[in-house]
């Protein structure tokens, strides 16, 4: 790409560590420089969560017209998938398929990498000053595993049984009986991709701990790399049960044992010849133990993102900072009590759901903080609406739709009914797809500069925008409805079956109308709209890297913080000399200076202006 | 065993290291090894002996193995990885850890047993 | 600019940053052995009253394990401590002992595992079990050497086919601490050598991960700390041989290494402080 990684700086290395030029392959296929890492990163999950994207527009056609032949692409399912795909129509098997690839994907190798691996190796070093990141090649390694994770995920959809069908949260029994492949595929690519984020995750914790320049506290780090942090320890404490959740449950399948497989369990009317004696109940817990900080993996980088670009549009202080810190890391240890929430249908019994919910509820209080904390920033700013602050300020909003969405549910009494229908789905959306993936955009808008010396168009920008949001909502706000009336997760004929369509259920009490089965459709062109309308976004990035407005300095939306002040595109090792910080992250419009941003490391000026 | 820096002698020749450790202090560090050494074998050995007496209730048994073990756990921990000498960071990061490994088990089994808080079947 | 602190500790911090980094790793290694043995527990708890074996490991065997992983812990630090000294002499001889432990305790653990796989329970289609060692395995018939009924304690869940009434009343025993697994092939007082034909045999299984909850977590977790064992033992010799040759350009940067692969060597010590009580002898 554009990136360059030139070592010759004169008289600025190191002498004890002599570059000779690098070869390509060292240079961008096989670098230990974290900003082509980021890159690799960052390329790979946008590729995985188009992807991704892709398959849930397919399984948007079956619900939208269950059973008819999916156009322009259901030849190609055929040939590839076979009779799971037979006459171009997705078989209750496949929308299973697609439905587990989907979640995993998007979460494991789309937004993950992209949010903590790809932005935050980029960004982290250079904001607190560093040359690189503590362990450059531990941070080659972690991507490389990553990369090798996806594969092993894109392979078993060409395996004979096709891919992962049990969902992607693979729930024992029902993951172990699948007499196909595909599971043991995906529990391979988790442990390639939960090692990958711990590799990555040691190297961001020590990095943040060591490397810090002279003059960079704690409290004068930017709330991006605070969020970075945070996130850091999630994944370097709850992903290891996954990883050995996940050698069990490679154990039962491919070598018979019974983790968590009951005594007397039966498959297809017979009993299964096993040893019996494991337990359900305990993948959920090891799984769950993960899943829930995995939410807030998904979530922490993205308001860190939103705190940065904030606070760089309305040129004063962020209101709040040390409100944001003490959240974030309340966040961060909270979220590792409150999993079992995802388990209060499973007759764990009212005393644990309810120390559960208390602690769900309580962590409702630092997300909300945050939110405020960013809201109020707002008031008295002198706002610029660019693309990135537009897609920021829609984050606020988005994500405490789906924040506040989620307090009913976190009540066990009312998840009673909502428990796996389309309202959770709703939910769990609107805080990662118009609330994560909208900061990541404003991320790549606002670094973009920073990567390439060039603008990308803000015009095109907010059309970007504009289109997103609408579509964003207008697929995923009828979903609360669906789930209010009852309409369940997962299934594949959009409870046609449930409704009153099916002669069969001719005055039944709470059959689903159809207003809710018509929904299906419009959300369905909804999805289909949101995909056209990423394509000016794809389009921009492309086309400014050698077309854009060129920046015109190394920091076009004068900002404070320190990747700013670094040379564009930032050279092997970043700055010339150590930085020395003098401030905090966010001194904007301070009184009596002649700009209204004053960077990090810029000393005191010798006279003040009164 | 501290990593002060700019510590006495020169061990290893004229290096400019950031923990130094004379000779003298190392050698005394070698003394407290063997004696956590000897107490490692002996916690072994009262472990293993202690298996066999029938104190009743096999909770007991199960305390007292443990309690060795978190014993001998420690003397490794604060001794042989030197985590005596460390300042609060590691601290903190090993309490978090435990707090959470905690959690994971004491809820797991908790959600076992409805409306008991912990509850040992043999 | 070059990263700092690589072997100068920060101020602040008081470490340098692989300490840090070994550290950050350890403490995920805390959660993931820590996950397995919440499992263990939860299964052990959660299995039906009288079905959890007891006595099927070799105590000795394993208190040995014990003892030479302890030795090598020692050694382990011995060395660093001898680096520190300048006694480069001193340090190779620990570090070898340690290579040499780890190397038998694997030698020890594989030839507990050979033994699990060799011993099988084979029930019969008239509902009888045998239970022993494999002496002789055709596709015809197999020859068992049968452990005498006060040792033979498993009563793990059902199966489907040991339901026959004699069956279940035989295998009930489980008596917990008299009984002691012979992993020799000596058995004290059994049966003579018994030949069942296959045609005889409803189901033959031997005492892998898959016979019960409780060996499957017994393989997991002593396989897993075993993989430990051996990748922990590859660094410890690697910086020993090949890697040597930093003595002489680095040698605080060397000592370092031995710090943190002595870390590492440290915590796969305390993993199995907390496996041998909890596997062998509860």
């Amino acid at each position: 790409m554009e990136h360059s990684t030139h070592t010759h700086h004169a008289g600025a290395h190191d002498d004890h560590h002599h570059h000779e030029e690098l070869g390509f392959w060292q240079k961008y296929i096989f670098s230990t420089d974290h900003k082509v890492i980021g890159i690799q990163y960052g390329i790979t999950s946008l590729l995985f969560l188009l992807f991704g994207f892709s398959l849930m527009m397919v399984m948007r056609w079956q619900l939208a017209y269950p059973g008819s032949p999916i156009p322009l692409v259901g030849g190609l399912l055929e040939k590839i998938m076979g009779p799971l795909a037979s006459g171009g129509v997705m078989s209750s098997d496949l929308y299973n398929m697609f439905g587990a690839m989907h979640g995993t994907i998007m979460v494991f190798l789309g937004i993950v990498p992209l949010a903590f691996a790809a932005f935050g190796n980029y960004v982290v070093p250079l904001q607190i000053g560093a040359p690189d990141m503590a362990f450059p090649r531990i941070n080659m390694a972690s991507y490389w595993v990553y990369f090798l994770g996806g594969v092993v995920m894109l392979v078993s959809f060409i395996i004979p049984g096709g891919p992962a069908q049990a969902g992607w949260t693979s729930y024992s029994p029902l993951a172990s009986i699948i007499p196909t492949n595909g599971q043991l595929y995906w529990v391979i690519g988790m442990v390639f991709l939960i090692t990958s984020s711990l590799l990555g995750a040691v190297n961001f914790l020590a990095t943040i701990i060591q490397l810090r320049a002279p003059g960079m506290t704690w409290m004068r780090l930017p709330f991006f790399v605070w969020a970075q942090f945070v996130t850091g320890f999630l994944l370097l404490l709850a992903f290891p049960p996954l990883e050995a959740a996940a050698l069990m449950q490679f154990m039962d399948k491919g070598l018979g044992t019974s983790f968590f497989l009951p005594t007397g369990l039966m498959v297809s009317g017979k009993m299964a010849a096993i040893s019996g004696g494991g337990s359900p109940l305990l993948w959920q817990h090891l799984f769950w133990f993960l899943a829930h900080p995995e939410v807030y993996v998904l979530v922490l980088p993205a308001m860190g993102i939103v705190a940065e670009v904030i606070t760089n549009n309305i040129r004063k202080p962020l209101w709040g900072y040390k409100a944001l810190v003490y959240s974030v890391l309340t966040l961060g240890f909270l979220s590792f009590i409150v999993w079992a929430h995802h388990m209060y249908l499973t007759g764990m019994g009212t005393a644990i759901s309810t120390f559960f919910q208390t602690t769900t509820i309580i962590i409702s209080i630092p997300s909300v903080i945050i939110l405020t904390v960013l809201f109020i920033s707002l008031w008295g700013g002198s706002i610029r609406f660019n693309t990135q602050m537009l897609f920021c300020l829609a984050f606020l909003v988005m994500f405490g739709i789906g924040g506040l969405t989620g307090l009913p549910l976190g009540f066990s009494y009312a998840d009673l009914f909502l428990h796996d229908t389309y309202y959770v789905i709703a939910h769990f959306h609107y805080l990662v797809a118009p609330g994560t993936i909208f900061a990541l955009y404003a991320g790549i808008y606002y670094w973009f500069p920073k990567m390439t010396g060039r603008m990308m168009s803000d015009f095109w920008g907010k059309v970007h925008f504009w289109t997103s949001l609408i579509f964003m909502n207008l697929i995923f706000q009828p979903m609360f409805a669906q789930g209010m009336a009852g309409m369940l997760r997962r299934m594949y004929d959009g409870a046609v079956n449930y409704s009153a369509a099916t002669a069969a259920n001719a005055g039944v009490n709470g059959v689903l109308s159809e207003a809710i089965i018509y929904s299906n459709r419009t959300i369905s062109m909804a999805a289909w709209m949101l995909a056209l309308a990423q394509i000016p976004f794809i389009i921009n990035v492309f086309w400014s890297i050698k077309n854009g407005r060129k920046a015109g300095s190394d920091n076009p939306w004068d900002s404070t913080t320190l990747e700013w002040q670094a040379p564009t595109p930032p050279p092997h090792g970043n700055f010339a000399v150590v930085p020395v910080v003098y401030r905090g992250p966010y001194e904007y419009s301070v009184p009596g200076h002649p700009r209204d941003f004053s960077p990090q490391n810029m000393p005191e000026p010798v006279s003040r202006k009164a | 065993m501290s990593n002060h820096t700019a510590q006495t002698a020169a061990a290893s020749g004229g290096h400019a290291h950031g923990h130094g450790h004379g000779p003298e202090e190392v050698s005394k560090a070698v003394r407290k090894y063997l004696l956590v050494f000897a107490a490692l074998l002996v916690g072994t050995i009262v472990t293993v002996l202690a298996s066999y007496i029938d104190f009743g209730h096999p909770g007991i048994n199960i305390g007292v193995a443990l309690f060795i073990a978190i014993v001998k756990a420690s003397l490794v921990a604060a001794y042989f990885m030197h985590l005596i000498d460390e300042r609060k960071l590691i601290y903190g990061l090993l309490g978090a850890t435990a707090f959470f490994f905690t959690g994971l088990m004491y809820f797991t089994l908790w959600s076992l047993e409805p409306g008991s808080f912990i509850h040992l079947k043999h | 600019m070059d990263i700092p602190y690589t072997t100068t500790p920060r101020e602040d911090t008081g470490l340098y940053n692989a300490k840090v980094g070994i550290w950050l790793f350890l403490a995920s290694e805390v959660m993931l052995f820590g996950a397995l043995f919440s499992s263990y527990i939860l299964l052990r708890v959660g299995a039906a009253p009288g079905t959890w074996p007891h006595g099927l490991l070799n105590v000795p065997l394993g208190t040995i394990n014990t003892l030479v992983l302890i030795c090598s812990s020692v050694t382990v630090v011995l060395g660093w401590a001898s680096l520190k000294m300048n006694r480069f002499d001193r340090y190779r001889i620990y570090q070898t002992i340690t290579v040499l432990c780890a190397l038998l305790f694997l030698c020890i653990k594989s030839f507990e595992y050979r033994d699990k796989f060799n011993h099988y329970e084979i029930i019969k289609k008239d509902g009888t079990v045998v239970d022993g060692h494999l002496i002789e395995k055709t596709k015809d018939y197999y020859i068992i050497h049968p452990l005498p009924k006060a040792t033979k304690k498993s009563m793990e869940s059902e199966h489907p086919a040991a339901h026959s009434g004699a069956a279940a009343a035989n295998e009930h025993a489980t008596a917990t601490a008299a009984g002691e697994h012979e992993a020799t092939g000596e058995h004290a007082g059994g049966a003579e050598h018994v030949k069942i034909m296959v045609s005889d045999i409803e189901r033959a299984q031997n005492y892998g991960p898959w016979h019960n909850t409780y060996l499957a977590i017994y393989f997991t977790l002593t396989g897993l700390h075993a993989l430990h064992v051996l990748g922990g033992a590859l660094v410890i010799l690697y910086i020993l041989v090949p890697g040597a040759k930093m003595w002489k350009t680095d040698p605080e940067r060397y000592t370092n290494r031995i710090e943190i692969s002595g870390l590492f060597w440290h915590f796969v010590d305390l993993v199995w402080i907390f496996l041998f009580p909890v596997l062998y002898l509860l």
